[in-house]
Formats: structure tokens, sequence, C-alpha cells
């Protein structure tokens, strides 16, 4: 590619729309922006929480008070007014909760039909049980009897409260506790709604769960928590989309994602982020701070954690794998991409406990226009691990000259019986190989999809079929006019 | 097929093409022969269109179309193959895949429909066979972990593939064991149809005991200094480019 060409690409790149970023127009229900203890007890209290729950969300604000947002990650961006967010947005006429779809606003339905998310298609075709939390409510939890049949509980948060108070009380910041960082405490004390799922022993799944999130009203921030426990010997896939409307100013999402997987279970857990990324000028977009981490608890457990990052403004996302049972398994697999003036620091945390506890780490950061990408991994090796054994592989992918790659791998390794290892890689999408595809008649921009698949196919392959597809496509979308 | 006219070229402001003029018809096979540094790799980039070779005078005509319009996509549609003297890898890209994407890209291009899956497989296997690799190569990623010979190999295998009207061979000799040169030229001269033409760019007279040319030319300095038939190369051989220099000179 000669230089005129490159920037013929970069900029259409870079003036490609974002296709998710409509309005929906239904009646909700906002409160003015402003965090205190007050509006934490109004929250609580609209979601007629116990008190021992009211308790939790104070303590967690006290201790959110007294924390500093970090400002250890390789991402710039101007200061948050957190007293300039809104904490509570619902759609008004679903403050009852829906009991089937029947009952969903239809302005709603054609939201998700928008997003390529049908629910009664999905219900029927794909066999997918789907909780779509609309800024802060759960909307619709399609599947429910299904599952029901099974002994799953899949529903959201708020509803889990409620009818499984025991469960949420035992789990719920058992993994990421109140007081974890900054961003965890602040959901714990405003956190909105999310998904539960619980499997109960020797039960595998009937079906994937998903969940698909989407921010609508402006100032708003969303505070989602989700929690899956999967008992001894259960099993489960779970899926999570994410997008937002265009909007000039920055939104923010702290999430809390907490896995808990006992004996001999297993959690998949799938993300495919397309949150609106910002414009060309850095304007808007999302900032997704979000905290993800799962809990092999139980021996011979296993948590694989598989993210396709393609939105977001700033991301700064850690799913990690606290290894305690004994011949655990924690894996990640990422693709996070970062175009226009987007920035994602990103990575994970491997937390080798039990004995001869494993962890693999496949992460690919794909560099465009100006955006700058960051994989920051941590492998630790605590004395009891014996035998315990990382693969780490970080490779980095340029497509221009004004984008970045970097990489900041930790080791710490306090058992001599270990293994870890590391390789990492940085490649530039070479003018030989875009001229080798086009030699044999493949034009530019299928070589430039054909390579940049290539390069992720160890991450698109553990990905649920449907949504490997669709990340796919999504990364094609993305890089859709690319070539001049 | 091809008719060159005084074609001159620079790379970074330096002439390496001083005025070639060749022409090729459907059914021959040409050789070009020169010493290190002298264009002949330089005149198979031209023609397959690599954008750091800027063609400063003459033209090409290509099946009576110009071919110094056409980008590089369109030249190997329009049946122009180079197999790379160093053939590039592409990490994670499935080989059987890319073939695909390849085939069905100039499928497109001529107007027809995507090949059927088990027309394609039929036809790969056929192929392969004739090539003398491994079906394990077909599920690894293009040329990523392939010896030397193996990828060679698979330039040729592609070209099979492809059936193109107008190829470039370029220093496909160099690095191969005698077997693999055997099994090389094999696969080339299978190709070898009246409405195909070949271009063989060698140092080495070697590889022109199997795939006998009908012409021959000596490139030195940017230009064909001496042209004949298959003697020419066998002469070339025995006296060393100097002396045919020389003589060319005199």
């Amino acid at each position: 590619m000669n230089q005129e060409s490159e920037t013929e690409m970069l900029k259409e790149y870079a003036e490609q729309e974002y296709k998710y970023g409509f309005v929906t127009d239904i009646e909700s229900e906002t409160l003015p922006p402003g965090l205190n203890t007050k509006v934490i007890e109004f929250i609580s209290k609209k979601k007629g929480e116990p008190k021992w729950l009211t308790e939790w969300r104070l303590k967690a604000y006290k201790i959110w008070l007294k924390m500093d947002e970090p400002h250890w990650a390789n991402v710039d961006y101007p200061p948050i007014d957190y007293q300039g967010i809104s904490y509570y947005s619902a759609p008004k006429n679903a403050s009852e909760g829906p009991q089937s779809l029947d009952e969903v606003d239809p302005e709603l339905i054609k939201t998700y039909n928008k997003l390529g998310i049908p629910l009664e298609e999905q219900e029927i075709l794909a066999g997918v049980a789907v909780d779509a939390v609309f800024d802060s409510m759960s909307v619709a939890t399609t599947f429910k009897k299904r599952l029901a049949e099974k002994g799953v509980i899949f529903c959201s948060i708020s509803e889990a409260v409620k009818e499984h108070p025991e469960l949420i009380k035992k789990y719920m910041g058992s993994v990421v506790p109140q007081s974890d960082n900054f961003f965890a405490a602040l959901n714990s004390a405003v956190f909105t709604d999310g998904s539960f799922c619980y499997i109960p022993p020797g039960t595998k799944c009937p079906m994937e769960l998903s969940t698909y999130f989407r921010i609508n009203e402006p100032n708003t921030g969303q505070f989602e928590r989700t929690l899956i426990v999967a008992e001894k010997g259960a099993y489960v896939s779970y899926l999570e989309g994410c997008t937002a409307p265009k909007r000039d100013e920055n939104q923010l999402h702290a999430a809390v994602v907490e896995l808990v997987a006992l004996d001999d279970a297993e959690i998949k857990y799938s993300t495919v982020q397309n949150w609106y990324p910002g414009d060309k000028e850095g304007k808007g977009g999302i900032y997704n701070f979000v905290t993800k981490r799962g809990a092999c608890r139980g021996k011979s457990s296993k948590i694989t954690w598989t993210q396709v990052e393609t939105g977001s403004a700033i991301t700064w996302k850690y799913p990690s794998c606290i290894l305690q049972g004994d011949n655990s398994k924690g894996e990640f697999y990422s693709v996070a991409l970062s175009a226009l003036k987007q920035q994602a620091d990103t990575g994970t945390k491997m937390i080798h406990i039990g004995k001869n506890t494993k962890s693999t780490i496949i992460s690919k950061g794909i560099s465009a226009d100006k955006g700058q990408n960051t994989y920051r991994g941590q492998v630790m090796i605590k004395k009891s691990a014996t035998g315990a054994r990382n693969y780490s592989q970080c490779d980095s992918l340029l497509i221009g000259d004004k984008c970045g790659a970097h990489t900041f791998p930790y080791l710490d390794v306090k058992n001599t019986k270990s293994h870890v290892e590391h390789e990492a890689s940085t490649s530039k999408i070479g003018e030989d190989q875009i001229y080798y595809c086009k030699q044999r008649g493949i034009s530019e921009e299928d070589a430039i999809n054909l390579i940049v698949n290539g390069f992720c196919k160890e991450v698109f392959r553990e990905l649920p079929m449907e949504f490997a597809v669709e990340a796919q496509r999504l990364l094609e979308v993305s890089l859709e006019g690319s070539v001049g | 097929m091809i008719k060159i006219e005084n074609l001159h070229v620079e790379v970074d402001g330096n002439q390496i093409l001083k005025g070639i003029n060749l022409e090729v018809k459907a059914g021959e096979t040409h050789a070009i022969m020169g010493p290190n540094g002298s264009g002949k790799s330089t005149l198979a980039q031209v023609i397959a269109g690599h954008e750091d070779y800027e063609v400063t005078q003459g033209k090409v005509e290509y099946l009576n179309k110009d071919l110094l319009e056409m980008d590089v996509d369109e030249r190997a549609c329009e049946g122009v193959f180079l197999a790379f003297q160093y053939p590039v890898e592409l990490p994670g890209v499935n080989n059987t895949y890319f073939l695909k994407s390849a085939l069905n890209a100039q499928r497109k291009y001529r107007g027809e429909k995507e090949i059927d899956a088990m027309e394609f497989m039929d036809l790969i296997s056929d192929k392969i066979k004739l090539l003398n690799l491994k079906d394990s190569l077909l599920k690894r990623p293009v040329n990523e972990g392939f010896s030397g010979g193996e990828k060679k190999r698979n330039e040729i295998f592609q070209m099979a593939i492809l059936e193109p009207k107008l190829a470039l061979l370029d220093e496909t000799d160099s690095g191969l064991d005698i077997d693999a040169l055997r099994i090389v030229a094999r696969g080339v001269n299978t190709m070898r149809k009246k409405e195909n033409a070949i271009i063989i760019v060698t140092h080495y007279q070697r590889l022109l005991n199997y795939i006998v040319p009908d012409f021959v030319h000596v490139l030195v300095d940017g230009k064909i200094i001496s042209s004949g038939d298959k003697n020419l190369a066998l002469e070339l051989e025995e006296k060393g480019y100097d002396r045919i220099i020389k003589e060319a000179k005199a």
C-alpha cells in the first residue's frame, strides 16, 4: 500500500458510521444527576430490596468515597464528574416488570430488532435464552420455563434478590468485594440490574444463556451486575452483547461480573462488546470500566473468558480467574480492536492458588487509525500452587502508522515447581501480504479481512457458533471501506 | 499475449529496467536469464503490478489491453500469475480457504458462479498429487512453517488451481533439490498449453533441462542483450555471463 491509499483507507475507516447509534423514544423514569446516600436509598427502595442489601450498598458507597479513581491504565480521558451522572433510569411502563414478551413495550422490541436480536425469533430459532437489560431494568427473560424444568435459575438480579435471597447473600460480592476497586465499589453502591444465573449440581444448562445490554438515556450510567453460580459438576455457556446510541457526551459503564465454579463445574463466558466508540475526533463514546472475575472454587473446575471488544471510547477491563481448587483451569481469549481514537487497556489476571492449576491466555490486539491498544496481564503463582502451569500469548496487529500497541505482562511466581511461558509478537499488516493476496485475485478489502480473521482465529474458535459469525462480521464491518 | 515495448522502470529513483522489448505469444515459454541485479525479478514484479516499481517509460499490452492501467488483483483476475521468489506467510489463514477465496474472486470477475465445495475438493486432491505435496499442508496457514521447497511447490500448486493464462516464475528453482525441481517442472509442464504462456526467470540453466523453453533471453543491466532458443541457455552455462556480455558488446 502506498502512503496515499493508506491515508485514504484510514480516512474512510474513521468516517464509517456506527450503525447502532439510534435512540429509542420511550417514556422513562430517570433520576436527576447526582450521587449521595439518598440516591442509593431511592434505588434500593425502588427495587423493593431488603434492608441488608440497602446497607450493603451504603457500605460500598462509604468505601467508594474514600477511594481514588485509578490512573495506572494506559488510557487518557478528562476527569469524570460523578455528580453529573444519573444513576437510575428505567422504562416507565416496565416498573411492574413484564410477565411475558407481550407485555414488553413494542418500542423496546423494535429496538432489539434493530440490534438484530429479535427476542421472539431467538426464542424459536436460536434456542438462546435472552435476558435483555435496557438502561437499568431487565426487560424480558425468555425461556424461563424450560430452564426452570432443569432447575436452572436465569433471571434479573433484582428478581433474584426477591426470589433467591439466600443465593444472592451467599455469593454476591464473594468474588469481587465492594472494596475491590474504585469502579467495583461504585457499582456495588448503585447497581441497578443485571443477570443472575444458577446451575444446580450435575446439570448441564440445556441452552446458551445470553444477555444484551443497551444504554439508551443520555447522561446515564449503566451499572449492571451479573452473578453466575455453577454448582458441582454443572456446565453453562453464557453470552453477553452490548450496544449504545450515539451521543456526544461520554457515558459511563461500570459493570461487575462474578462467576463461581464449584467442583468439576465449567463456566464459559463470552462477550461481544460493541458500545459506541465515539467519533473520529474522539468525541462521545462509552467509558467501559468493568470488573469481571471468576472463582474456580472447586477442584477441577474451569472458567473460560472469551471477549471480542470492538466498541467503547475507553476500555478498562481485565476478566480474571482465581484458581483456588486443585486442578482447576482458567482460560482467557481476547480480541480487542481500537480504531478512531479508541483506547483499550485490557487483559487478564490468573491467580494460581491450588495445585496443578492451569491457565491459558491468548490475547489479540488490533490497532488501526489512532487507536491505542494495551495488553495488561498478570500471572501470579502462589506458594501453594505446586505444578501450576501458565501459557500466555499476546499478539498485536497494526494497521496504519498512527496507532499503537503496548504489552505489559506481569509475572509473579512464588512456587519453583511451576511453569510459566510467555510469548508476544507485534506485526503490521504487511504490504507484502496484501500484495500476495491481490496477486491471487483477492481484493484489498477482502485481503485485509482474510488477514485480520486469520490473526483472530484462535479466539474466534472459542466462541459459540452464532457469536463467532457475529464477531467476524463485526470486525469486517469495522474494517469496511477501509480501502481507498 | 503480452507485448512489452521500451519499458523503463525505477525503484526509489534508481533505474533498473532500461528499455525492455519483449513479445510472448500464446503457447510459448520464454526464459529470462541474467546475473544478479540485472533486473529479472523487477520485470516479473512490474508485470504483476507491484507498486514499488515505477514505470517511467514504455508500455505493456496484455491481451490487447493496457496492462499498466490495471490494479494488481485485476491483472490476476485477467490471468496473470506470479510464482513468488519469496512466498509470503499469512499466519492463521488456512491454505485451502485462501485458495478457494482466490479462485472464487477470479470466477466472480469472469462472471462465473462460486465453485461448488465438492468440485473444489476434487480439484485440490487432483493437483496436490501432481505437486507431491502432503495433504496436511492444506490445513495449515498459508506458507507458515513451510520448508523452502514446500513454499515453492505450493506456489506451483496454486498456479495449477488458478490456471492462469500468463504464468511468471520468479526463480522458482532456487532452493530446490533435484527431486523437488523435477516435481515442480512436471507441474509447470502440464500447464503448457497452446492458449497459455509462461515466462521463467532464472539464474541457472538447470531448470531449463526440465522445462524446455522456446526462447531464451539474456538480461544484463536492465536490457535484453541477447535472445535465442534453448541452446543459448546451454551456451551461457558453458561460457558464463561475462563472455556472453563481451560477445554481445563486440
